[in-house]
């Protein structure tokens, strides 16, 4: 049974006086209980709303959230608020894009961290603190004694994710959603801060949703992957078939645009025309169809349904897709 | 942290000579003086040379100011024109009125202000919320003189609510000890000395604070609107911590940064309405002896010091401020 089985999630933005404007549109996937699951897509395609609404922390209002969110059977978007947020940071802990505007700039890193085990564990302050120092060097932030008393524009922009792991994993959750986790940082300490994430989940057994829209992430650290577009999974592959053999045109482009240290010098990279906000002129049918090289008639006349591939854990959401690169 | 209140401690000294030195230069260029106001102009010409040069003002201008300087540093700031009496005593005695209002209406404006405006913040958008727009609006808007006039109009006159002006009722027996008469009653167990003291200051506080009142009503809504929407609140809900946590070791004290600045802002405000609640409510502080000072006799010595106050004042409070300021925003604290 899937630790966490999101099944069906739409995420439709209405503001007074504009559009409504489907962020997230009938989103499905599963975790298994301490497996690694990519969300990879573009900017705008709706990862952080899909995780936002994971958590229940979307604003309060200007928005209708449907579908299930189901962890270990309980149906997190059915909760009521009070028993959610004792879910909160306890079951499901939760990493963001930037760090600094991440950690409260006027509260002590210390008081950061202890403040979730003494919410979730009824710790005392001081026993908080204690083990607040503990995970500070179990993240591997050095000094941590002092670090506990200092504010966090006195850290790097690496400590302070570090730090914002720990707080995310002092209550030993089943399952982590890190939202971009290494974009705002150098790309050493990218390197870095995925390497002790991946070493955190293995040991502890954490289950990892991993959003980012770098496909070198994604080879690194996830053992399945969804590939969203425009709000929607448009394919879903363990980590070996999505690499070796991308079918839905769009990852096939993607795969395609990183640069790659074995490609012919002088190759030119591959991009994919357009860009996300091309005007979908059709209602249903494929919101990919404006960027992609394969289309067909077939794709702009009915809703093309994401269906299960032969391939195990597959799913493709593509009247035309490439095909299978066959060995010679 | 000590560093700091030694560099704006010399700031002040330069600050205030700068401004001696300009008040000084100032009042004299002035058409009319103080010999002709305190002797009208009939005088003789004999009667106004021996007030001139009683008064020194018949010494070279450099020479006025060089004793005059002198005089400031030692604290001696000579003689009023109108009652003879020492400028310290005609000061210390108005000080504690001055001071023992303002201070009500910032309680007044900082005690109702922060709670209305994190109240306004939390029914963004709907009734509650509209409502305290408008009416901070009117606050705002309305002048104080007016305001002044139509509070005693309506609970003093008519209904008897209030007393109408004064500190104190005549006959109600307070003994000075800090010169802040509710103060005084309490230090001294005078009670109904001190509720006396209250009743008349309830009117003038209100009258003071209610500018104040709604600019940090708009600050604070503000403020909790701008924190809401920041990273760490999302972090701090995604930790599951309660409502209540969240508010106030979150929301609060990161919205109340610019209140705090605003205070500090506020300062100028808050001394030009003194004045004029001060008249309205004769209240017999330094908005009164301003007025004094300034439409009989052009009392110089007096009006010297006063704005010499005014400036340790506003300068005390600015640092009070930045002080505050590094105490809640570590961002800002000097190492
Ligand atoms: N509160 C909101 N109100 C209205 N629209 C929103 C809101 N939050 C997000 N959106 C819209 O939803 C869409 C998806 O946004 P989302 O933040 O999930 O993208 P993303 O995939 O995380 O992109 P990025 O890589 O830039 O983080 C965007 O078009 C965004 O403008
Ligand atoms: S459905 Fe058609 S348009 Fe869409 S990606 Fe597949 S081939 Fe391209
Ligand atoms: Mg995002």
């Amino acid at each position: 049974m899937p630790l966490l089985d999101v099944r069906d999630l739409k995420v439709v933005f209405q503001r007074k006086g504009a559009e409504p404007f489907t962020a997230v549109d009938g989103v499905g996937f599963a975790v298994e209980p301490g497996q690694t699951v990519g969300l990879v897509g573009e900017s705008g395609c709706g990862k952080s709303v899909t995780s936002l609404a994971i958590m229940g922390l979307l604003p309060r209002r200007g928005n209708r959230v449907t579908g299930e969110v189901l962890f270990e059977d309980t149906d997190l978007l059915r909760l009521r608020p009070q028993d959610l947020r004792d879910r909160r940071g306890r079951d499901i802990g939760m990493i963001f894009q930037d760090p600094l505007s991440s950690l409260n700039p006027v509260i002590p890193l210390g008081l950061q961290v202890a403040e979730v085990l003494e919410r979730h564990q009824g710790k005392t302050r001081q026993a908080a603190l204690r083990q607040a120092r503990e995970l500070l060097d179990a993240v591997g932030i050095p000094d941590p004694a002092r670090r506990l008393r200092e504010f966090p524009h006195q850290l790097s922009g690496g400590m302070r994710q570090r730090a914002l792991i720990a707080i995310a994993l002092a209550c030993k959750p089943r399952l982590l959603i890190a939202d971009e986790p290494t974009t705002a940082l150098d790309v050493t300490i990218q390197a870095q801060i995925l390497a002790l994430l991946k070493d955190l989940v293995d040991r502890s057994g954490t289950a990892l949703v991993m959003i980012t829209h770098d496909l070198g992430v994604v080879a690194g650290l996830c053992d399945t992957v969804n590939v969203l577009y425009a709000g929607k999974v448009v394919e879903r592959a363990v980590r070996h078939d999505l690499f070796a053999d991308p079918r839905h045109p769009y990852t096939h482009g993607l795969l395609r645009s990183v640069p790659r240290l074995d490609a012919d010098r002088g190759g030119r990279l591959h991009q994919i025309r357009g860009s996300v906000s091309d005007n979908i002129p059709w209602p249903d049918g494929c919101a990919f169809a404006p960027r992609c090289d394969r289309v067909i008639d077939d794709c702009i006349g009915a809703t093309v349904p994401l269906t299960p591939t032969r391939r195990r854990d597959g799913a493709l959401r593509c009247t035309n897709p490439v095909p299978l690169e066959v060995p010679a | 942290m000590v560093r700091v209140v030694l560099r704006r401690l010399s700031q002040l000294g330069v600050t205030l000579i700068a401004l001696m030195t300009l008040i000084f230069f100032w009042l004299r260029s002035l058409p009319g003086g103080p010999v002709d106001a305190l002797l009208g102009e009939r005088a003789t010409p004999q009667t106004r040379e021996t007030l001139t040069r009683a008064l020194g003002y018949d010494q070279p201008i450099w020479v006025q100011y060089g004793r005059f300087l002198r005089n400031v540093v030692t604290g001696d700031f000579g003689n009023s024109i109108r009652t003879g009496e020492p400028v310290a005593d005609v000061i210390s005695r108005a000080f504690p009125a001055t001071v023992e209002l303002a201070l009500a209406a910032i309680v007044i404006a900082v005690g109702l202000g922060i709670p209305l405006g994190y109240l306004a913040a939390r029914h963004h958008g709907r009734l509650l919320d509209n409502a305290t727009i408008v009416v901070t609006l009117v606050g705002i808007s309305v002048p104080i003189f007016f305001l002044g006039y139509l509070l005693k109009d309506w609970l003093t006159q008519g209904t008897h609510l209030f007393p109408p002006s004064g500190r104190i009722s005549t006959g109600v027996e307070n003994t000075g000890v800090t010169g802040f008469f509710v103060l005084d009653g309490l230090l001294t167990r005078e009670w109904d000395a001190s509720a006396d003291a209250l009743w008349h200051l309830i009117l003038p506080a209100v009258t003071l604070a209610t500018i104040p009142l709604a600019i940090i009503v708009r600050i604070t809504r503000a403020g909790v609107l701008d924190v809401l929407d920041e990273d760490y609140v999302r972090t701090a809900d995604a930790k599951g911590l309660r409502n209540a946590t969240i508010r106030k070791r979150h929301v609060l004290r990161n919205a109340l940064l610019p209140v705090v600045t605003t205070i500090g802002l506020q300062t100028g405000t808050l001394l030009a309405g003194a004045v004029l609640t001060e008249k309205v409510y004769n209240w017999g502080g330094l908005g009164t002896l301003i007025t004094d000072s300034i439409s009989g006799s052009r009392d110089y010595p007096v009006l010297q010091a006063l704005i010499l106050l005014a400036a340790v004042v506003f300068i005390v409070v600015n640092l009070l401020v930045d002080l505050s300021y590094a105490v809640i925003d570590p961002r800002v604290r000097v190492r």
